[in-house]
């Protein structure tokens, strides 16, 4: 499996840049952690690589075929299902006793037939990583995933999704390099810099 | 939480049931103070009325004709709605093509088309084509505003994991747009009603409620006249109130999983 490769990527919002000639290369079945203060482009790069923004300029490869699954900043849950049915939307082969089981990983057992729009704001998060967790996919994109979680609950569920994200590329968003190290990230990216120094390779 | 709730509904329909009672006592004053049957009937000659119709087969019939003509226009115009406004979300030519139609059939008065209709085609089937033209507007534009309000974090949510478009359709849009689908139903269905029962009034198709109710008219019959209005405002009620559930459990088996 070839590498994500990003070349001289440009991005601005009215005339504002977010991206300045940004460039990476995030190696295939691997963690890669971006990290970086607010405002700094990182959701902005993540929405690009998924495709929900077109680059200004530069060049992005090996992306192309590849399945993709996603944690968003919000949980992006359909508040009309339950629980184990938002698993199942994204994964049509999955039976509801193997999301059922996966949901006993990460604490969620006795909620799954529960509407989502009855649970607590940690009780989605997690829903929501586990959909992404769950959902056949080649490339993961995590931004911020563990946010809203206590401290013993965040180490559950970054253990399960250490181990289910094994052998997928993995980009991690995140504020805490404590939380990339627990990820097993291969590289750490400072997008701070990268976006502010034009031509730097990472 | 329930039983506050429950109290409240509970006090609502007290105050509604009042209200009709007074309004009911008003009705009968004036009719006594008048005295004459033809200009404003006694309610309980109303109730007497509507008993002795209740016994003819005539009657039940009348009341079938209308329903499933005006019933048919409904669904009609809210099947052709819902698909000519999942036509124009997803191409813009097609809204720009269907604005001025949908225009002129909101702002061409019913007995406009009550009479091209009455012109062009016969007057059997006259009330489906006019709640056909009543409803569709309505549920375009509901279903339209329904589509376009769509929570676009959700649909990239669908887009990222590659749902397929009918499941997007079943477990996203369905959920979205069902306020807007239902509370056009609402206004939908008083309309059609009012719109059919007129086009029946004015085409008089054999044995339906418009042809009863020019009868009346005709024949200065008023007990008859209030009957079957009372019947219409009847019918108009348990098919909304019918529809609406029948709607709900719908959606709870497409939303199924």
């Amino acid at each position: 499996m070839e590498p994500i490769r990003v070349e001289h990527l440009c991005k601005s919002f009215d005339g504002k840049p977010v991206l300045r000639d940004f460039s990476a290369v995030f190696p295939a079945g691997k963690v890669s952690a971006l990290m970086a203060p607010s405002g700094f482009g990182k959701t902005t790069l993540l929405r690009i690589l998924m495709g929900l923004e077109l680059p200004d300029s530069g060049k992005i490869t090996g992306l192309f075929g590849k399945k993709q699954s996603a944690v968003f900043q919000e949980d992006r849950l359909c508040r009309n299902l339950d629980a184990a049915a938002n698993i199942r939307l994204v994964c049509p082969g999955l039976r509801r006793e193997e999301a059922l089981r996966a949901m006993e990983s990460v604490g969620l057992a006795g909620c799954a037939g529960q509407p989502v729009r009855e649970l607590s704001g940690g009780m989605c998060r997690r829903v929501a990583i586990l959909r992404a967790l769950l959902a056949e996919s080649d490339v993961l994109f995590l931004d911020e995933p563990f946010k809203g979680l206590d401290a013993e609950t965040k180490q559950t569920v970054m253990q399960d999704t250490k181990t289910r994200c094994a052998g997928k590329t993995v980009l991690l968003v995140t504020h805490s390099r404590e939380e990339a190290q627990a990820m097993g990230a291969v590289q750490v990216l400072a997008m701070a810099k990268l976006a502010a120094a034009p031509g730097r390779q990472a | 939480m329930r039983s506050i709730t429950a109290a409240k509904r509970k006090r609502r329909r007290h105050i509604r049931l009042w209200a009709v009672l007074v309004w009911l006592c008003v009705w009968q004053i004036a009719s006594l103070c008048i005295g004459k049957e033809f200009l404003l009937v006694a309610p309980w000659r109303v109730v007497v009325r509507l008993w002795e119709l209740g016994g003819t087969g005539d009657f039940w019939i009348s009341i079938a004709w209308s329903l499933l003509r005006i019933g048919g226009g409904f669904l009609l115009g809210a099947a052709a709605g819902i698909f000519l406004a999942a036509l124009s979300a997803r191409f813009r030519r097609v809204e720009e093509l269907l604005a001025p139609a949908m225009l002129a059939i909101k702002t061409i008065p019913v007995a406009s088309f009550i009479i091209l209709a009455l012109i062009w085609f016969s007057s059997r089937n006259l009330s489906v084509l006019i709640s056909f033209l009543m409803v569709l507007p309505v549920i375009y534009t509901n279903v339209l505003g329904g589509i376009r309000a769509a929570d676009p974090q959700l649909l990239e949510m669908a887009r990222v994991f590659r749902i397929p478009p009918l499941r997007r359709f079943r477990y996203i849009y369905t959920a979205q747009v069902l306020p807007f689908f239902r509370s056009g139903c609402t206004i939908a269905l008083g309309l059609c009603w009012k719109s059919g029962i007129a086009a029946e009034v004015i085409g008089m198709p054999d044995g339906s409620i418009g042809e009863k109710l020019q009868q009346a008219k005709i024949y200065l019959a008023t007990p008859d006249l209030f009957a079957w209005t009372a019947v219409i405002v009847c019918v108009s009620l348990a098919f909304e109130k019918g529809f609406l559930v029948l709607l709900g459990r719908l959606i709870q088996r497409v939303e199924r999983m």
